[in-house]
């Protein structure tokens, strides 16, 4: 109901009417991702990766469930737990593969979810909290996906999670102290492995919380579109239903299509085969590389390699990574433009495409031994993934001149551009006009339509 | 539904409209039936514990009168030798008087009556009924008693007194030697 | 003031990262191994299906039960299956009495019923493949402080899968003049370090008796033992191939209908009739 054209529920039978007095959870629903909200209708096929996003959360969550029901999170027999399900649980095989890589795919989906609103500038007002809530949701979800990782136990998990607990002694003063609090110990042990599994069990619980908030921050504005122009008009929206229900379902429908593929023809592709031996205290693996989803904050950790400035280089190493994520809470303030999408915005759009070639060098060199010259590559790869946030894009602000923007979105959609182009601004005149607030505002009486 | 603006279309372009989203609708659900039988057979018994189904029990150790409790299933089974005069009580009883009328040759095998192989749970709520170790209280039928809610069974391990409705079970079994049997 | 904090963190940052670039790197002495170490040669195996593409193939019953006999009859002298139960061989084609039988031939640990004292009874199918040392000390005794692993995930465990083990077992040859084999190892290219624990386990053509007649050369009994490992450690694959055929089809077939709803639905918006009314 962001929009005063939106549709509103009416009840039809008895039954509907008495529910939507008492708790109205249909109007609720109609009113989120029915066909109560109006969506742009100029929405293309990257706007679908946020559903499938969820939808990779569902698929972890229901299969994480079903192995708990098989693990033994301890370090005697948490290996062998993971091949009893392998071989002897019923189709244990394919949920435990459903799982390993769906995490792989969830990422994959997040990534492609992240570099969509870079590009059309959904970080931007007045869409900033429910940027920095996904924000949120990636540092999450990471956390999530390792503690998973180390679950298995395998010596990759071992000292993943050694060298990752690791980067919490580089604080200064308490860095010692607080490394064996994590662990419950002076090594990774029964008390890691344990708390590890509780925390991962709860994790995707709390990130699904984070997801409502997530859309409902989304509902207040309404979504963003590829012109990144406001939405003006009924001409400009059609209802989320059925109109990108339909799309969503295509759209997971393909994504189920490519996931069953990797499960069940290279369900160890983007894993480890060290991970397949168990853990051993005392023989450390040749390399040891996490997830191919955190391999560029791993390049940029491992990118620190003098101590300067009276810091050490590992505290600067931690120091980047976590700067490297919460960088990204401050991006709607960092690019000042008031052009939202990249398509109209010609200089950033370069930066854009160098940032998405940056990352990919990134997870090369974080997947990689530290030899020259992936070293000096990598240093200075993640000396431009800084540079491209903190300084480039706040400069291109001031000194790009972006292309005439469509005066609406169905003329962008009709192709009748005009030549003049509207006036730039991000807010359109009327937009604040109407109270906003989806959730929370289903009354139990309806409203009629205007 | 998309339906409701069809009116423009002709008759025989909303036939072929419906039957496009009947047909995914109902790949769809067939799809989704197809997940959910992994997702609920997971929890049946996996094929170690399945492996463990059958099991070996040497009974030429066991004195008549005595009796031995093994884990079958994660269940104890009660293997008892027979005295003849626990036979023979056994036979005495009038079969059309019992709660769970069986006689004990039906309840053992031809020519190994002395072998009374039974499960250990009580046909009531599952307790492990006394009876079978050395000094345990047999009941008032010479049986097995169970101390739950007091179910009395005789020395062909027949209910003839308290709660429970049936006699104990007695498991698949069959001899392998005189003195060996395979349970399961 | 975001912009400035944000400048300032971006310059130290990039400053620092460029110094640590241009420091000088100490020169770097190539690693010996890397100019000998040879990669898995890849070979098409019969279970990978058409085109080696992993996508059809079945494993192949006489060839998994040729490479039981390898394992068996070389291997197992120091390497354990252990997450490997009897009966999982009916999977390869083994009869109920074989796998009884062949189960009885192995002690598992056990407890003696009378004393309580450790002890072991005969194998039951139910049982896993013992292990032949009890713990890793026991084994680096007597290996010469050599550890054989387990080979039930072997393939699975190392890069290279399949074609590792059968590069490493038929990979042994003389060492290059400039490259020192320690006492008690053979040189072996396709191991990591070059210097490998394991004696050559193929001696020669004919070592194994096949039962099925197939002449046992070298190179066979290699991919029958590589084969049988590889079932070892994924018993489940061709399930999960077959799983994944079945859904591919299904999911493509669902996804043009999908699609075909999809373009339908938007109909009215993508391609407006004249005169329609709008869906809003």
């Amino acid at each position: 109901m962001s929009f005063p054209w939106a549709k509103h529920y009416q009840p039809t039978t008895t039954f509907g009417r008495y529910l939507d007095a008492k708790l109205p959870l249909p109007r609720f629903i109609y009113d989120s991702v029915g066909a109560g909200y109006p969506a742009p209708k100029n929405l293309n096929y990257f706007y679908n990766f946020g559903f499938l996003a969820g939808a990779a959360l569902m698929i972890q969550i229901i299969t994480g469930i079903v192995l708990a029901m098989h693990y033994r999170a301890d370090t005697s027999l948490a290996f062998d737990s993971v091949e009893h399900i392998m071989r002897d649980v019923n189709s244990g095989w394919l949920i435990r593969y459903m799982h390993a890589v769906g995490a792989s795919f969830f990422f994959a989906v997040v990534y492609i979810h992240i570099f969509r609103g870079l590009y059309y500038g959904s970080y931007k007002a007045p869409r900033e909290v429910l940027w920095m809530l996904g924000v949120v949701i990636l540092l999450l979800m990471m956390a999530a996906a390792f503690m998973g990782y180390v679950l298995v136990w395998g010596q990759m998990s071992f000292w993943g999670a050694t060298v990752i607990t690791n980067l919490f002694s580089a604080v200064p003063y308490v860095g010692e102290t607080l490394h064996t609090w994590l662990l419950g110990g002076f090594a990774a042990d029964n008390a890691t492995l344990n708390r590890f599994f509780s925390l991962h069990y709860l994790l995707p619980f709390v990130i699904l919380g984070v997801i409502i908030l997530h859309v409902w921050a989304l509902h207040i504005p309404g979504s963003n579109n590829p012109t990144g122009v406001d939405v003006k008009g009924p001409q400009d929206t059609v209802p989320f239903h059925p109109y990108y229900t339909a799309k969503d379902f295509f759209g997971l429908s393909v994504y189920l299509m490519l996931f069953a593929g990797v499960v069940c023809f290279l369900p160890n592709a983007l894993g480890e085969p060290d991970n397949y031996i168990p853990a051993n205290p005392l023989a450390t693996p040749a390399e040891i590389v996490p997830e191919w989803y955190l391999l560029p904050f791993y390049a940029i950790l491992k990118s620190f390699t003098v101590d300067f400035l009276f810091i050490p280089a590992k505290l600067w190493g931690v120091l980047a990574m976590v700067s490297a994520i919460a960088l990204l809470f401050f991006l709607p303030w960092l690019d000042t433009s008031p052009v939202r999408s990249n398509t109209y915005r010609p200089l950033n759009r370069i930066f854009f495409w160098v940032l998405v070639a940056d990352c990919l060098v990134l997870g090369y060199c974080g997947g990689h031994p530290p030899v020259e010259p992936l070293v000096r590559i990598g240093q200075l790869a993640a000396a431009y993934y800084f540079a491209h946030f903190l300084l480039i894009v706040p400069f291109v602000a001031r000194i790009e001149k972006p292309l005439p923007l469509p005066h609406s979105i169905n003329e962008a959609v009709l192709g009748k551009e005009s030549k003049t182009g509207a006036p730039i601004g991000l807010q359109p005149p009327g937009y604040n006009e109407t109270p906003a607030g989806t959730l929370g505002s289903g009354g139990a009486t309806p409203q009629p339509a205007e | 539904m998309a339906t409701q603006h069809s009116d423009d279309l002709t008759e025989s372009g909303e036939r072929r409209r419906d039957f496009i989203y009947i047909a995914t609708g109902a790949f769809a659900a067939a799809g989704a039936a197809t997940v959910l039988w992994p997702l609920i057979n997971q929890m049946n018994p996996s094929a170690d514990v399945l492996a463990l189904a059958s099991i070996d029990v040497d009974l030429a150790a066991i004195q008549p009168g005595q009796a031995i409790v093994v884990s079958w299933r994660g269940k104890p089974v009660f293997a008892r030798h027979l005295t003849p005069a626990e036979i023979a009580a056994a036979n005495k009883v009038d079969v059309a008087s019992l709660r769970d009328p069986q006689t004990l040759a039906q309840r053992t095998k031809p020519g190994q009556t002395q072998w009374l192989i039974t499960l250990g749970v009580c046909t009531h709520l599952g307790c492990v009924p006394l009876g079978a170790r050395e000094g345990e209280n047999k009941g008032e039928f010479g049986g097995y008693f169970c101390p739950c809610h007091g179910s009395q069974y005789d020395t062909a391990a027949r209910i003839r007194k308290g709660p429970a409705p049936r006699n104990l079970e007695v498991p698949v079994y069959s001899f392998k030697s005189p003195t060996s049997v395979t349970i399961g | 003031m975001v912009r400035l904090g944000a400048f300032g963190v971006g310059l130290l940052f990039v400053v620092t990262l460029l110094w640590a670039a241009v420091q000088p790197r100490d020169p770097v002495q190539p690693d010996p191994v890397e100019k000998y170490h040879l990669a898995p040669v890849a070979i098409d195996w019969s279970w990978r299906g058409p085109g080696n593409a992993g996508i059809f193939g079945t494993f192949d019953r006489a060839q998994l039960q040729r490479g039981f006999a390898v394992y068996k009859g070389i291997c197992s002298a120091c390497h354990a299956i252990h997450r490997v139960a009897f009966r999982d061989l009916a999977d390869i084609g083994f009869t109920a009495p074989q796998i009884k039988a062949l189960a009885k031939e192995y002690d598992i640990p056990s407890i003696d019923d009378k004393t309580g004292e450790p002890s072991t009874r005969k194998g039951l199918p139910s049982d896993k493949f013992p292990l032949i040392y009890p713990n890793e000390i026991a084994a680096r005794a007597a290996q010469n402080g050599a550890l054989p692993p387990d080979l039930s995930l072997i393939t699975k465990a190392r890069e290279g899968g399949a074609n590792y083990v059968h590069s490493l077992i038929t990979g042994y040859r003389d060492a290059p003049k400039d490259w020192q084999v320690p006492d008690g190892l053979y040189y072996n290219p396709y191991f990591r370090s070059l210097n490998v624990a394991m004696p050559p386990p193929l001696s020669g053509d004919g070592q194994i008796e096949y039962a099925d007649g197939t002449k046992a050369t070298k190179d066979q009994m290699a991919r029958d033992v590589a084969t049988f490992l590889t079932w070892t450690a994924e018993p489940k694959l061709e399930a999960r191939r077959s799983t994944g055929v079945a859904a591919v089809l299904f999911l493509a077939a669902l996804s043009v209908l999908a699609y075909l709803s999809y373009v339908r639905v938007w109909a009215d918006i993508k391609h407006p009739k004249a005169g329609a009314v709008p869906a809003e």
